[in-house]
């Protein structure tokens, strides 16, 4: 037998799990969402693409379009997600910029610090924050002897005092805090190959460091740039349990809390399966972006 | 101009030490607190109260180890730790073989679907699971098997991706020599390369229990009930409501588990690549972690 064809032997097992556990478990949201429901308002899926039955998709459309029942949280969603995308990228550039040319014999430490927040089961992140914010917490007594809580009330950004009490805001930065880390670290990847001479080429051809920044660095760090923001838009959009740890209101929902209350909490599952293909349909651009950087930087390191 | 300044054209470079350093505490800073808190002699989780182990061990009632659900989330969570990784380590090893190596038909699709995973929001995949669960494989049902699977699932492809920068690393030559040595082909994979791979499979299964031990969304959507709960699925529902500082006692245990498996695992990998050329450990095993939120 073909000895190149023996190794696909190897990647069955594996394939087949994947195959049952990931592409079939996928296509049962996509059987569920084109299905029907029993009288007890439990799915029944229609696994044959011709029983297909487009009810639940067309209500779920018609509910995330201008003037349907979920536009607010789309809204919503879309205007936390790229607030928190922005904040992102203002704090994320600067400290894998530093981490990555400048942080001299700190290098090591501060990769590892890093690193660090990756691994802290991100349940316990936002735990934290909620012993910080609480209405006693020293997080809300530092805000306020800092003021900041006047000046964001001020600027309409904080309904009264309390950071848990359904405020957007605490949503949005507890989004960043928890993401941040995935946009630094390929970032820093990506900063760290920029070859150190083509930089002193720049120089040393007379670009003053403004420019050499904005017409040398910054365009090569754009895939970097790019990656980094994927790799957390995606999570973000499908995240429901930071808007419940740190706010809880319906008054900030997002379209993952939409979601989660169709599938665990009320009757009406394919309708939340219905939800779930939207997103990913709208998400599935973003995914095979990644991929395809994913795997043209396994191929460079291969070549 | 000074030689300083020759040598780095940018100056000291003040402000973005100061925005990296202020990050870097404003990242870790509450972590370190709410670490503190489950030492609290008192009650309260959100103000310093002296030092204590009650909240570990001491309070019979409300303690990590006083209080029944507070322990059987910890021993769940280990439980499916271990499972998921003794069951994704040796499936992702021969899947990343498999992949790394077979030109086929169906060869390419596969590499896609084998890094899938590491790009879907994992909320789409824990809907997927609990559905295809409560249906078509409803005799499987949700439970501690359901949760192993989609933990399993999840991260495999880690395994996948750590497997095959290794192989890319270790390169083709010395089985290629063994080979034309005489050796029979599965002695060749026995004996060259599962050694040679030692330090991705050590990798592997430390990480997989990391990202087990850290996951939420697959864990609760496959939950069962009471007896299926995971410490971050028992810190998320008691997280603005149960007042005690044994949460925080919980999710210090969990995360100095998490650290002291990446820990072992960059050792071992250390270890096992001692003398070789190449990257560091530490940033190959760490970025590598994509998935977010888990």
């Amino acid at each position: 037998m073909d000895r190149r064809r023996i190794w696909g032997f190897f990647a069955a097992p594996g394939m087949v799990w994947l195959g049952v556990f990931f592409v079939v478990a996928f296509y049962a949201v996509v059987s569920v969402g084109l299905g029907n429901v029993n009288t007890l308002y439990q799915p029944i899926p229609h696994w044959n693409p011709l029983d297909w039955n487009v009810g639940y998709l067309v209500q779920a459309v018609e509910s995330v379009i201008p003037g349907g029942q979920n536009w607010a949280v789309v809204v919503r969603t879309v205007l936390y997600l790229g607030v928190a995308i922005v904040l992102s990228l203002l704090i994320g550039y600067p400290v894998a910029y530093y981490a990555s040319r400048h942080a001299g014999r700190w290098r090591g430490l501060v990769v590892i610090l890093l690193i660090l927040p990756f691994w802290i089961s991100y349940i316990m992140r936002m735990f934290a924050w909620t012993n910080l914010l609480a209405p006693d917490g020293y997080g809300s007594k530092l805000l306020s002897a800092l003021s900041i809580d006047t000046l964001f009330s001020s600027l309409g950004l904080l309904d009264g005092t309390d950071w848990l009490g359904g405020q957007g805001i605490t949503v949005i930065l507890a989004l960043v805090y928890g993401y941040v880390p995935f946009f630094i670290l390929p970032l820093f990847a990506s900063l760290d190959r920029i070859d150190q001479r083509v930089i002193e080429a720049a120089r040393d051809l007379g670009a003053p460091p403004p420019s050499s920044f904005w017409r040398v660095i910054l365009p090569m760090s754009k895939p970097g740039i790019l990656a980094g923001l994927v790799l957390v838009a995606l999570p973000m959009a499908g995240d429901y349990y930071t808007q419940t740890l740190m706010s809880g209101s319906p008054s900030t929902s997002m379209f993952g809390n939409v979601i989660n209350d169709y599938i665990q909490g009320g009757p009406d599952k394919s309708l939340g399966a219905s939800m779930t293909i939207i997103l990913s349909a709208v998400l599935l651009v973003f995914m095979l972006y990644y991929l395809r950087t994913l795997r043209r930087e396994q191929g460079e390191v291969a070549a | 101009m000074s030689s300083a300044s020759l040598r780095n054209p940018w100056g000291k470079p003040r402000f973005l030490a100061g925005v990296t350093w202020v990050y870097i505490i404003w990242s870790l800073l509450p972590v370190l607190l709410a670490i503190r808190f489950a030492f609290n002699d008192g009650r309260s989780r959100t103000t310093l109260q002296g030092w204590s182990t009650r909240w570990f061990f001491g309070d019979s009632a409300f303690s990590v180890f006083g209080d029944p659900t507070l322990q059987d989330a910890l021993t769940h969570s280990l439980l499916l730790a271990g499972l998921a990784m003794l069951i994704a380590t040796p499936l992702g090893i021969l899947l990343a073989i498999g992949l790394q190596r077979w030109r086929g038909r169906g060869s390419g699709p596969s590499n896609v679907i084998a890094l899938l995973p590491l790009v879907t929001p994992e909320l789409v995949f824990a809907v997927g699971l609990f559905l295809l669960f409560t249906t078509a494989l409803a005799t499987i049902g949700l439970g501690t098997t359901a949760q192993v699977i989609g933990h399993v699932t999840f991260s495999m492809s880690f395994v996948v991706v750590i497997v095959r920068g290794r192989l890319i690393t270790v390169g083709p030559d010395v089985e290629e020599a063994a080979a034309d040595l005489g050796a029979p082909p599965l002695a060749v994979i026995w004996r060259i390369l599962l050694p040679l791979l030692a330090p991705a499979i050590a990798a592997s299964l430390l990480i997989v229990f990391a990202l087990s031990i850290d996951d939420f969304v697959v864990s609760q959507y496959l939950a069962s009930g009471a007896d299926t709960t995971t410490v971050p699925m028992r810190i998320y529902a008691q997280a603005r409501a149960a007042p005690t500082p044994a949460l925080n006692a919980l999710a210090t245990l969990m995360l100095l588990i998490t650290l002291m498996a990446l820990g072992l695992a960059y050792l071992v990998f250390k270890f096992f690549t001692r003398g070789e050329k190449g990257g560091s450990a530490i940033e190959q095993i760490a970025s590598i972690d994509s998935g977010g939120g888990r």
